[in-house]
């Protein structure tokens, strides 16, 4: 790589002083350690420089101590914890206990964004290729022209591709923004981060577009031209993404409705409340977890489904036994029955757990997300995704191939007759209902993963639930699904353009415009349940 | 129903502690000073506005043992109006035409404190406001004792364009699509215009209520922030909607250090219940902060904790606002000697009362009162950490000068006896 000698000179004096201090390293660090007794974020600030210039072998540790809040200051010393709990004296690095009256030194975004920098400037050669990865990553983002021989360094014996790659992509990024350095490398180096096509790449290089002239500006804007083509093709696959993933939270949620409203045709307004006893389900399990088997953590999450199926299910059935079966044929009552109901175990909930949200964690194997064809894929949701079709499989198993299901179907379709045949339908109703619950229940423990575990939590899906099913078609499986799918991406189509709260009312007068085409949804059931 | 279960149970704790600290004759022959809790126990806004009801409660028992007021006890009358914002003015009518309470301390949302206002200016009576509100109004009979926007949402933009915030240069304005968020982007859209902020730099988003998908916003949001200069979110997103926002910021891997947002309706309360990991290094702007060194808040704190027999009970700045409140309707009372509703609303502005970060919050004649600002950085355990705050108290503004509607309007029940005089046209109304 040719480059500017000046510019290599200089920098080569900024690594010489580099080395003198580190020479002098444990006063530099004495110094700078007592900075960060002011507990003022200036005087941190010059802590940071000053760790980050002296080169002591505990200079990484004392930042990344700093940076996870286990960096203490006070009259007796500077004191920093390790990962494991083991406390060090920061200016000698030889082990101490951490006084109590030393106080946490503490940070704001600027001066995190200063340790990461200055981090990674000094963990680029780390032997850990994660540690390396992150440490490019930082670079990138400082720009910080001191980390170039660094970087050169690392570069030349750097063997792992992820971390190459983004070596490489920090080195292009500290000569596109060094003005000093010759028109030919910064347009390489534009180039290269052109390359790199993603949004931090995009703001790099619209930063420079202003303040850079004749060909390499040629060369930017044609970067970000070019970047933002590939991002507007990757905005639809990422909408329709978006869209399947709302798709299945309302499939989710509405798939029990589909039972007890499109099988059974009760007008369940308690629905949203069996997916928040899933939740509060969840809730219990995952405290009883942390109490008493922190290391099991990971699996609350699997547990809760049957104990959430469970209760929801029992709490449906009850409902059924004790309320629905007087009120079948009246939907008026039924629905004001239910709206109540709804009311009930909204504040008994309220009063049994508090009105205020409660906590459910993550595993840790929904957390986070990876890169799929250039787009951001949250690991929360696609688990949402894959367990919403496994219970819409199961459901339809259970309909079709189970002795229940073939009662429930018969039940439906003709009560009297059903009853002929020795079915006991009661029993058949309160299964059926049951059955919608439970699944709710089940939605509860996803649902807890993306929304509030509020009492409120029912509320927010029971218009969303009725509206997947009536689009549908009551009474078909099939219809659900599509009808969820539809609408999901159908919304997330319309949120860019028309905003959060005109892309809802959009898709809710297109559908009141589709039923009044259509009114028994889009796929409607034939023959003589129809007539019923 | 005024007498709801918590109402009794409430006066007859009070009593109980008026017992044993021993005897006083006055209360059996004065009748009890009645003070209305006009706050949702029941409906979506239970979650945040049970608490204040528990603290007046708390602050009324306090007042109690030491000796009640003019010799008298005083009595909470707790009604619910279960987040229905037509039944707040019902309740409001019920609390001062039937029980005849000397003061209500109520509302939390903007639409509930419009609900009730025209009852409390027919029956004439005082009605203190706790929460942070979107300003543009100054009524006789109300007493703001949260935030004007002058006291959060401006100095957390300020906070947010010096060096410390990280100079950001391009903003996103997104909030929940109601009166408060609307009026306050609408202030802070001039402000950020008046401060050279070129309009294609500033994006406004607005959700429903309770909103649970924010992949498209947030992914909006960092498309928004790649324009190579800094970019900041202030949020007026409401209590429900934020946990699933923060949820997906930090899923698609937003970071407060490359995007950092300011919440102005995110607080203890609503971090208590939930994972603080994706939030941890975002801010707040409050006037109040748990984590708080100061005498008379850690005094408070452990008052609260014993009053809910919880070690997890946690305060935050509508709490504080209420305790600031009561304590200066309590001074104005003594100071007049009476509870006479007139006189107490002449006597209040002027009034001073220790707030808990240190300082004395007095009652401006606008009837708002002054705050110190303080921006918050949330940590891990649901508490935030103080990392600016402003020099002295800052004086409530109930008229912004940033919206030319109301940059001539003044408000002053003190000499000028009007909430929106107007100092062009040199008259009232």
């Amino acid at each position: 790589m040719s480059f500017l000698p000046a510019l290599r000179a200089l920098l080569l004096a900024c690594a010489l002083s580099f080395l003198a201090l580190a020479s002098a390293g444990a006063q530099g660090l004495d110094a700078a350690v007592e900075r960060f007794k002011a507990d003022s974020f200036s005087d941190t600030e010059a802590g940071i420089a000053g760790v980050a210039a002296s080169g002591s072998p505990q200079g990484v540790a004392i930042l990344e101590a700093l940076l996870d809040r286990r960096l203490f200051a006070g009259a007796p010393g500077v004191f920093f914890r390790d990962k494991a709990g083991q406390g060090f004296n920061a200016a000698t690095g030889s082990p101490a206990t951490v006084p109590a009256e030393a106080g946490m030194v503490r940070l704001n975004n600027r001066l995190r964004n200063l340790v990461q920098a200055a981090l990674g400037s000094m963990t680029l050669l780390s032997p850990d290729p994660a540690q390396r990865f992150r440490a490019a990553e930082a670079v990138f983002k400082s720009r910080d022209a001191t980390a170039l021989p660094a970087v050169e360094q690392a570069l030349a014996k750097e063997t792992v591709r992820n971390v190459r790659r983004v070596l490489e992509e920090a080195r292009a990024a500290i000569i596109l923004s060094t003005t000093t350095a010759p028109e030919a490398d910064r347009i390489a180096a534009a180039q290269r981060i052109a390359e790199a096509g993603d949004n931090d790449a995009v703001a790099i290089l619209r930063q420079f577009s202003a303040q850079s002239t004749g060909g390499l500006k040629a060369v930017i804007d044609q970067g970000i031209t070019a970047i933002e083509q590939a991002q507007r093709i990757r905005a639809w696959v990422q909408t329709v993404w978006f869209g399947v993933s709302l798709g299945s939270v309302l499939l989710l949620a509405a798939i029990g409705l589909a039972i007890t409203f499109g099988v059974m045709g009760v007008i369940n307004m308690a629905h949203g409340e069996m997916v928040m006893i899933g939740a509060y389900v969840t809730f219990v399990v995952q405290e009883l977890f942390r109490s008493h088997a922190p290391h099991l953590l990971d699996w609350s999450l699997p547990i809760s489904i049957p104990l959430a199926f469970l209760t929801s299910g029992l709490v449906g059935i009850a409902i059924e036994r004790g309320v629905i079966r007087f009120l079948y044929g009246r939907p008026l009552e039924t629905l004001l029955a239910t709206f109540g109901i709804s009311l009930v175990l909204q504040q008994a909930i309220r009063t049994w757990f508090g009105p205020t949200n409660r906590e459910v964690s993550a595993p840790s194997w929904m957390a986070g997300s990876f890169e799929f064809l250039g787009l951001q894929i949250t690991y929360g949701r696609l688990w949402i995704v894959v367990f919403t079709l496994v219970v819409f499989a199961a459901l339809l198993l259970i309909l079709k191939a189970t002795p229940l299901g073939l009662q429930m179907r018969a039940v439906t379709q003709n009560r009297r007759m059903a009853s002929a045949m020795g079915i006991r339908t009661r029993f058949v109703d309160a299964m059926t209902f049951g059955l919608g619950s439970g699944i709710a229940g089940i939605a509860g423990v996803a649902l807890s993963q993306i929304d509030n575990v509020s009492p409120n939590l029912g509320q927010g899906y029971i218009i969303d639930s009725f509206m997947v099913v009536v689009f549908g078609g009551v009474g078909n499986l099939w219809g659900t699904l599509v009808a969820a799918f539809t609408l999901g991406i159908a919304n997330k189509i319309l949120e860019p353009f028309a905003g959060a709260v005109l892309g809802k009312i959009l898709i809710l007068v297109l559908l009141i415009l589709f039923i009044q085409k259509r009114p028994r949804g889009l796929f409607a059931l034939k023959g003589r349940a129809v007539e019923q | 129903m005024s007498f709801t279960r918590r109402g009794v149970l409430g006066a007859a704790l009070g009593g109980a502690t008026v017992l044993a600290s021993g005897y006083r004759p006055a209360f059996a022959q004065a009748a009890p000073i009645k003070v209305g809790i006009l706050h949702s126990l029941s409906g979506t806004m239970a979650i945040s506005e049970t608490t204040l009801k528990d603290v007046m409660l708390m602050l009324i028992e306090q007042q109690n043992a030491k000796g009640g007021l003019l010799g008298r006890k005083l009595e909470a009358v707790v009604v619910d109006p279960a987040s229905n914002w037509p039944l707040f003015a019902e309740k409001a009518r019920e609390l001062i035409s039937k029980e005849k309470v000397s003061s209500v301390f109520g509302c939390w949302t903007s639409v509930s404190r419009k609900s009730v206002l025209p009852v409390f200016k027919e029956l004439n009576n005082i009605l203190f406001y706790p929460v942070q509100y979107e300003g543009e109004e100054s009524e006789r009979n109300v007493f703001y004792t949260g935030a004007a926007p002058n006291q959060q949402a401006i100095p957390a933009v300020d906070y947010l364009m010096s060096k410390d915030g990280g100079e950001a240069k391009r903003w996103v304005l997104a909030g929940t699509d109601y009166v408060y968020p609307r009026t306050t982007n609408k202030i802070l859209e001039a402000y950020l215009i008046s401060k050279g902020v070129a309009p294609a730099d500033i994006m406004i988003n607005y959700t429903p209520f309770g909103h649970s998908d924010w992949q498209t916003i947030v992914s909006d949001i960092k498309k928004f922030g790649s324009a190579g200069k800094k970019t900041a979110v202030v949020s007026t997103i409401n209590g429900d909607a934020n946990v699933p926002f923060y949820k997906e910021l930090g899923n698609q891997g937003i970071k407060a250090t490359d995007i950092p947002v300011v919440a102005f309706s995110v607080g203890e309360e609503e971090l208590a219940g939930i994972d603080t990991k994706p939030l941890l290094g975002h801010l707040a702007a409050w006037n109040y902060f748990q984590s708080v060194k100061d005498p008379a808040n850690e005094a408070f704190i452990k008052a609260w904790k014993a009053y809910k027999k919880s070690d997890k009970a946690v305060t935050n700045d509508p709490m504080e606002a209420h305790v600031i409140g009561f304590n200066m309707w309590v001074k104005a009372v003594e100071k007049v000697g009476t509870v006479d509703i007139d006189k107490v609303i002449d006597a209040l502005p002027g009034i001073t009362a220790p707030n808990l970060t240190g300082g004395v919050s007095t009652m401006l004649p606008n009837h708002h009162i002054t705050k110190p600002v303080l921006i918050g950085e949330v940590r891990a355990d649901g508490q935030f950490d103080v990392v600016w705050q402003t020099k002295g108290l800052v004086a409530g503004d109930a008229w912004t000068d940033h919206l030319p509607g109301s940059k001539d309007l003044e408000a002053d029940w003190v000499t000028l006896k009007c909430g929106n005089y107007n100092t062009v046209l040199k008259k009232c109304g």
